[in-house]
């Protein structure tokens, strides 16, 4: 289905390279302890989605894909602002946003 | 391309949720006349407004029973018996997140308006992710139903459980988000289309790119997963539910549970019919590893509400033990309706049990010990029979909800055992974790009835209505449970 | 392929070039260390304090508010340039959206985030 002639750089590249940057994201998460960093991975991995979405529709010369593309940015903006403020709470009473030292509940 | 008109967008469908909505959208602003001593006038409000809803709901089941669905925003939603049945489950919830909190919040010194108006953001998401019939609608529904719950479980800032619990919450839940998105991403990459039965009939055609819609569609079962709580994705869940505030726990066992079955069984039996047996399989061994491990865990802990947060698990995988037997088209109406009424028995009986868990607990959040529970049979009689009601019911003892739920899935799952064996094993797996389940809950008992304690409990006239509320509910779908199941039955997609 | 086979020389020339004054100087030169030439400056003021520098917390605020808007501006710019083929139901809902965002700002100017303290 993926169209691949009349292209200067084929859409797949895109979608390679979106599953690589996911793929990183993904990492980042389960490596990093500090709490902003594993946000930003998060981050990556929503826009890598989105870079394939944008690969995906560019292909169909369809526009869903494109309209996802917004609302996976809103709700990402929605997440920083929801994200940071809690990150800045925690970071305000602790002085720490390392996530190892989060083990108040245990069982 | 052709512009949506408005007889396309059929607005009376959707009318609970825009009732709600609009009176969201005022509540937040009405809330800041509001002065801080009078914050219970905006619980009232919100009730109101959840009740506006009811009605609209009450008037759309006789509609919708006649005519079977009708889609809204031009496709992009389905409203049909499934969407109302658990519409009339999110709805109810919420009526009772709202009563929870109503002196839970000043007890605590945590009472702000905001509580009420995200609570009804919440719902929202919920509502529209039961009508979800686009993946665009199904990850914008699981964020609007997520974020205001990241809030609400750190709801008690200056309390350091809260606070870890929302962060805790708030990471997983968007890195599980991450794993959906780019799910959506590759199904769309593979079939061309979000429009789930778009991709259902993408998905037989030639043109499909099979490798990218598997992949896609794993990842889609990984955010769900991680949603609904089902092993392997389940870390964040004891955590959360320990250290959120008990109101906003109660509402997000229920609620957000609800609602991530309804998007999986919305996305797996409309999306990919044709890939059943596969995903059949994957979501039954799922099923099996949840049960295992949420009733294995749950016997060590000694605190009520972490207690409570290893059942959910444990019943997340009953439920998908009920998905696992739909992948049978001929099965799937009884499977569906297996699932809905066993999320409305579980909503009835798991709202019940965190009432008596927030009537124990005291203000500076302490007491959420089983042990905390002890005397309780002798100072609080009807409180305590209350009690052993729910527990028995989430063990799945007769005359109680949980044991018709349990039968009806169990049912379900052998009779799709034709077309998938390994289900049998999982039901197997089923009946001897709910034997094991036994010994958890019945300690609860046995520490109220047998042990001495100061029995401590304030229970307040909204937490007395919820308490007999829910008894009443749970003791109706166990002793007759016949008119609801139909209900349930009806409640197919459509 | 041709202009890809360019890109890759140019991306592994771009590579050797930064690197080989590195590795010479490395090779090359003498290395005598001492306290003073370790230290983070060698000529200039001491660091002091935390790298943690407390920020105002009006600026994440004002930065959260912010960013709403500037969200808004994604929806915005293909609803104003289909503006004319709108039924309408677009033009309705554009403006419903617009009063939400409008509702938001003025929850946020009531609870005081917009006022510099």
């Amino acid at each position: 289905m993926l169209d691949q002639a009349n292209f200067l750089v084929p859409p797949i590249y895109y979608v390679a390279l979106s599953g690589i940057l996911f793929i990183l994201g993904m990492v980042g998460v389960l490596l990093r302890r500090n709490a902003i960093l594993i946000f930003m991975s998060v981050e990556l991995m929503l826009n890598s989605a989105n870079l394939a979405f944008v690969a995906f529709a560019r292909s169909f010369l369809d526009v869903n894909g494109q309209v996802f593309v917004f609302f996976v940015m809103t709700v990402a903006a929605v997440e920083v602002a929801v994200g940071l403020a809690l990150i800045v709470a925690i970071f305000r009473t602790r002085r720490s946003i390392d996530i190892d030292e989060l083990h108040s509940m245990e069982g | 391309m052709q512009l949506p008109i408005l007889e396309s967008i059929n607005l009376m469908a959707v009318l609970p949720v825009l009732i709600i909505a609009g009176w969201a959208c005022v509540l937040l602003v009405f809330d800041l006349l509001i002065p801080r001593s009078r914050k219970h006038w905006t619980a009232w409000l919100a009730l109101v407004g959840l009740l506006g809803a009811a009605v609209a709901l009450f008037f759309q089941i006789g509609h919708f029973a006649r005519l079977g669905s009708e889609a809204a925003f031009d496709g992009m939603v389905t409203v049909d018996g499934f969407s109302i049945f658990l519409q009339v489950v999110f709805v109810l919830t919420a009526i009772v997140g709202v009563l929870l909190a109503l002196d839970y919040l000043p007890r605590h010194g945590i009472e702000r308006g905001e509580y009420y108006v995200l609570l009804l953001f919440t719902t929202i998401g919920m509502m529209i992710m039961s009508m979800a019939a686009d993946l665009i609608v199904v990850f914008v529904a699981l964020e609007l139903l997520s974020i205001p719950l990241y809030i609400l479980s750190g709801f008690a800032g200056m309390r350091e459980t809260s606070e870890e619990a929302a962060l805790k919450y708030f990471l997983l839940g968007a890195f599980a988000s991450s794993f959906l998105v780019y799910g959506i991403a590759l199904t769309y990459g593979g079939t061309g289309t979000t429009r789930l039965t778009g991709i259902a009939q993408a998905v037989t055609s030639d043109a499909l790119n099979l490798p990218l819609t598997t992949v896609g569609m794993g990842l889609l079962l990984v955010g769900l997963g991680f949603k609904v709580a089902a092993v392997p994705f389940h870390m964040w869940t004891p955590d959360v539910y320990q250290g959120a505030p008990t109101p906003v726990t109660a509402f997000m066992s229920v609620g957000a549970k609800a609602g991530g079955f309804a998007a999986l069984i919305r996305v797996l039996v409309t999306a990919f019919p044709a890939i059943a047996s596969e995903w059949g399989t994957l979501i039954a061994v799922i099923a099996g590893l949840t049960m295992l491990l949420g009733n294995i865990v749950a016997i060590s802990q000694s605190n009520i509400k972490r207690m409570l947060a290893y059942s959910s698990i444990a019943h997340a995988g009953y439920i998908l033990l009920a998905v696992a037997a739909a992948q049978r088209s001929e099965n799937a109406s009884f499977a569906i309706g297996a699932v809905v009424f066993y999320l409305l028995a579980y909503a009835l009986t798991n709202l019940g049990a965190f009432t008596v868990a927030i009537a124990v607990e005291r203000d500076d959040g302490t007491g959420t010990e089983i042990d905390d529970f002890a005397g309780l049979g002798k100072t609080r009689p009807w409180m305590a029979l209350a009690m052993a009601l729910f527990m028995l019911s989430l063990t799945g003892m007769p005359i109680s909800g949980g044991l018709v739920g349990k039968v009806f899935v169990f049912q379900a799952a052998l009779q799709a055992v034709p077309g998938d064996p390994l289900l049998l094993a999982v039901v197997i797996i089923g009946v001897l974790t709910s034997v094991v389940s036994a010994f958890y809950y019945l300690k609860v008992i046995m520490v109220m009835y047998m042990r001495e304690g100061e029995g401590k409990a304030v229970l307040p006239l909204a937490l007395k209505t919820v308490l007999a509320a829910t008894a009443f509910g749970t003791l109706v779908l166990g002793i007759i449970p016949g008119p609801v199941f139909q209900m349930a039955q009806r409640a197919m997609l459509k | 392929m041709g202009e890809w086979t360019f890109i890759a020389l140019l991306f592994i020339i771009s590579l050797i070039l930064p690197a080989v004054p590195i590795i010479a100087g490395r090779l090359l030169g003498p290395r005598k260390p001492n306290p003073l030439k370790n230290s983070t400056y060698e000529c200039g003021v001491e660091t002091v304090g935390d790298t943690w520098v407390q920020f105002k917390v009006q600026y994440y605020i004002f930065a959260l508010v912010f960013l709403i808007f500037d969200i808004e501006v994604v929806f915005l710019y293909p609803w104003a340039v289909a503006y004319h083929q709108l039924p309408l139901f677009g033009v309705v809902a554009g403006i419903v959206f617009i009063v939400t965002l409008a509702e938001a700002l003025i929850y946020a100017w009531r609870k005081g985030a917009l006022e510099w303290v």
